[in-house]
């Protein structure tokens, strides 16, 4: 299983959601960024489909679509409509930390996550180690993102591409069952839309997305 | 069982009528326990999803009682808070139903044999939770809500990535499919493999288990969302996240430490355990002492007895585990007598500051008392159950490794120095004054309070054989 286009292909699209990964952390538009966590949503229902279809596994095409509905349509939706009652502008940025400090930091992250993965197995196959260590990368890249940005719509897509991480790595050891997979994805959504209401409340009581401003109230400070 | 609260939740969130809802609550938690307590005679069946042994059905009953009796006192507390304009009554109507909904969570997170179903009930847990640490919508709740939500999704989802890894581990020797995550089948297969997993995966997958559910059982370090999220919630909230939530999650931690000692390997999993459980009770015991909020206080003793009871589930053998155990239970009876107790004294002097409450025995003597026995209790000294566990995780320390004995009575000592410093303060000294307008509670309210306090000085004095044996299988199944 290590030669042969199937190897080709998976490889390729687990590097596109890492590169997109990459392309998250250094994104400083807010609006921008949905339509790349959107688009990292598509390549990974691709890799799901491929994944499912090279070693003919049939719930993974299930959860392809699941990952198609919910990363790249559902969320990205809501986030937009989000974004639209919030009156968030086109410019709005979110610097976090700045491009070359965002590709030093992922580019670490990735050597970090090569360094803990691959030791553990000559057991697995070199597939399965391989699109683990991108998965854990792009799972540190999105905790990356939830502590260097301050906009909490930023902090929820950093949120989101944790979880897309894990879906990577649920892809790469061939699926979990599906009824957990989808109960885990169901969670998920919910978890999102609760923390959109969060935003709302943020929004509303504190009169700014920037999640900094909270820590004016932060235990006993008040 | 399960669906018990499941029902309740759904009713709670129809009813309009306060008085009428909370009614519901109190009966619909009554039927969960005695469909708990049913389970102890039905002889356990294990399906693919859910099953019932020796170490979880305490934890079952125990979560059941505690949930019980928090229904009991928030029946009061909310009216109380409705009648003084904080909750309005759609406020209250969602907490009710959020509140069975967590209820539910937790019980199908202790009785869940699959682990993916398990990971979720925990994190709907969190989802249950989040809206209900939210409740007085001021700022610092939004603060802690929003951080109790990301830090624990934060940790949940190293978690799922444990589990990924414990899936991928089992893989070559239980196929794919639903098997492979059925903690039954996992733990019967590994014993009989006896160390033919891949040790370096499991154990990989243990250190994020330990992180993920860690930070939901509030050890530290990872243990920064649970002081807010147990002040700014209601009292009936913070009694339910400190006596069942941390609980569930250590409980968590334990069944994948069991399929790891099943696999011949004790080593990593343990030294972890005690590693975080040490640095728990050190760091929260020095928290105690700069704290001026009441229930923060308390907060950082649930971080201090969690990181006890993990410290004793990491020594391991049949002493540590049984005491670990009982820890568990006796600080979850406990701790939510004193947050009962909080609630009151927080509505009768209307703040929460330490140095504003003064001289509870001589103006609420039933009240004060209930204080000082909970503080007392909970500080580990005789007649207490604390005490007991306490010292049986001595005793075993002391065989183990005798080394390790230094910084765990440090950190028992320093815990109980802030204990019996507050303590003072709050209970004795001339009083403060109280908040106008406070009708004079009925002592029936403080049933609950004492009702839990009373279990745990029978446990210190005297443990039923059948409840002693009850934990030693437990324990034994803990290896």
């Amino acid at each position: 299983m290590t030669s042969g286009i199937s190897y080709d292909v998976a490889h390729l699209l687990g590097a596109v959601v890492l590169l997109i990964s990459f392309a998250l952390l250094v994104e400083q538009r807010v609006i921008a960024l949905i339509s790349t966590f959107a688009a990292q949503g598509v390549v990974l229902s691709l890799a799901a489909l491929w994944e499912g279809w090279s070693h003919n596994i049939h719930h993974l095409y299930l959860s392809a679509a699941i990952i198609f509905t919910v990363k790249a349509m559902i969320i990205p939706m809501t986030l937009n409509f989000l974004v639209g009652a919030m009156k968030v502008h086109h410019h709005e940025t979110d610097p976090g930390l700045g491009v070359g400090g965002a590709l030093a930091i992922g580019i670490s992250l990735v050597v970090l996550s090569i360094v803990s993965i691959f030791p553990i197995a000559p057991a697995v196959t070199v597939l399965t180690k391989e699109s683990l260590a991108l998965a854990f990368s792009v799972l540190l890249h999105g905790m990356l993102m939830m502590v260097t940005r301050r906009n909490a719509i930023s902090q929820l897509i950093g949120f989101m591409s944790i979880e897309n991480g894990l879906l990577m790595a649920a892809i790469g050891v061939q699926g979990m069952p599906l009824a957990v997979e989808v109960s885990i994805a169901f969670t998920v959504l919910v978890a999102a839309f609760i923390f959109g209401i969060f935003i709302f409340g943020i929004r509303d009581r504190v009169e700014t997305l920037d999640i900094h401003q909270l820590d004016l109230y932060r235990g006993e400070r008040h | 069982m399960l669906a018990v609260p499941l029902i309740t939740g759904a009713l709670a969130a129809l009813i309009p009528n306060r008085r009428l809802g909370s009614g519901i609550n109190v009966l619909g938690s009554m039927g969960t326990l005695a469909a708990a307590a049913w389970l102890l005679w039905t002889p356990p069946v294990a399906s693919a999803l859910v099953f019932v042994d020796d170490l979880n059905i305490y934890l079952v009953l125990l979560t059941a009682f505690i949930g019980f009796t928090t229904t009991l006192y928030s029946t009061g507390y909310m009216a109380h808070e409705v009648s003084h304009g904080h909750l309005t009554g759609s406020d209250v109507r969602m907490f009710h139903s959020l509140f069975q909904l967590f209820m539910f969570t937790m019980l199908l997170g202790l009785t869940a044999n699959n682990l993916g179903l398990m990971w979720v009930a925990i994190e709907a847990a969190t989802l249950a939770t989040a809206p209900l640490v939210n409740l007085y919508r001021s700022e610092a709740a939004i603060e802690a809500a929003v951080k109790y939500f990301i830090l624990c999704g934060v940790g949940i989802s190293m978690a799922l990535f444990g589990i990924i890894l414990v899936y991928l581990a089992a893989q070559p020797h239980l196929g794919s499919g639903m098997i492979t995550l059925t903690w039954t089948d996992l733990y019967s297969k590994f014993a009989g493999l006896g160390g033919g997993v891949n040790q370096r995966i499991l154990e990989l997958a243990f250190v994020f288990l330990l992180i993920g559910y860690g930070t939901k059982t509030g050890l530290a370090p990872v243990h920064a969302w649970l002081p807010d999220a147990h002040t700014e919630g209601p009292t009936p909230v913070s009694a339910v996240l400190s006596g069942l939530l941390l609980n569930v999650s250590l409980y968590a931690i334990l069944r994948y430490k069991m399929l790891l000692a099943a696999n011949g390997d004790t080593l990593v999993p343990a030294a972890l355990m005690i590693a975080l459980g040490l640095v728990s009770l050190l760091v929260a015991g020095l928290m105690l002492y700069r704290r001026r909020d009441i229930k923060r206080f308390y907060a950082y003793s649930s971080v201090e007895h969690m990181g006890i009871a993990t410290f004793a589930f990491g020594i391991g053998g049949p002493i540590a585990n049984f005491a670990g155990l009982l820890h568990m239970a006796m600080h979850s009876l406990t701790k939510s007598a004193l947050f009962f107790t909080v609630g009151h004294m927080s509505q009768i002097k209307g703040t929460r500051q330490i140095a504003a409450i003064k001289g509870l025995v001589v103006s609420n003597p039933a009240l004060g008392w209930a204080l000082v026995l909970g503080m007392v209790m909970i500080a580990g000294l005789p007649p207490s159950g604390i005490f007991v566990s306490e010292f049986l995780i001595v005793t075993s320390t002391v065989a183990h490794s005798p080394w390790l004995v230094v910084p765990l009575l440090l950190g028992l000592l320093i815990a109980l120095g802030a204990f019996i410093l507050r303590l003072q303060g709050l209970a004795f000294g001339a009083p403060t004054p109280a908040v106008e307008g406070k009708a004079p509670f009925a002592t029936t309210a403080l049933a609950p309070v004492y009702l839990h306090l009373g279990l745990v000085v029978v446990a210190g004095l005297w443990l039923p054989g059948q409840i002693t044996a009850w934990f030693q299988a437990a324990a034994k199944l803990l290896g």
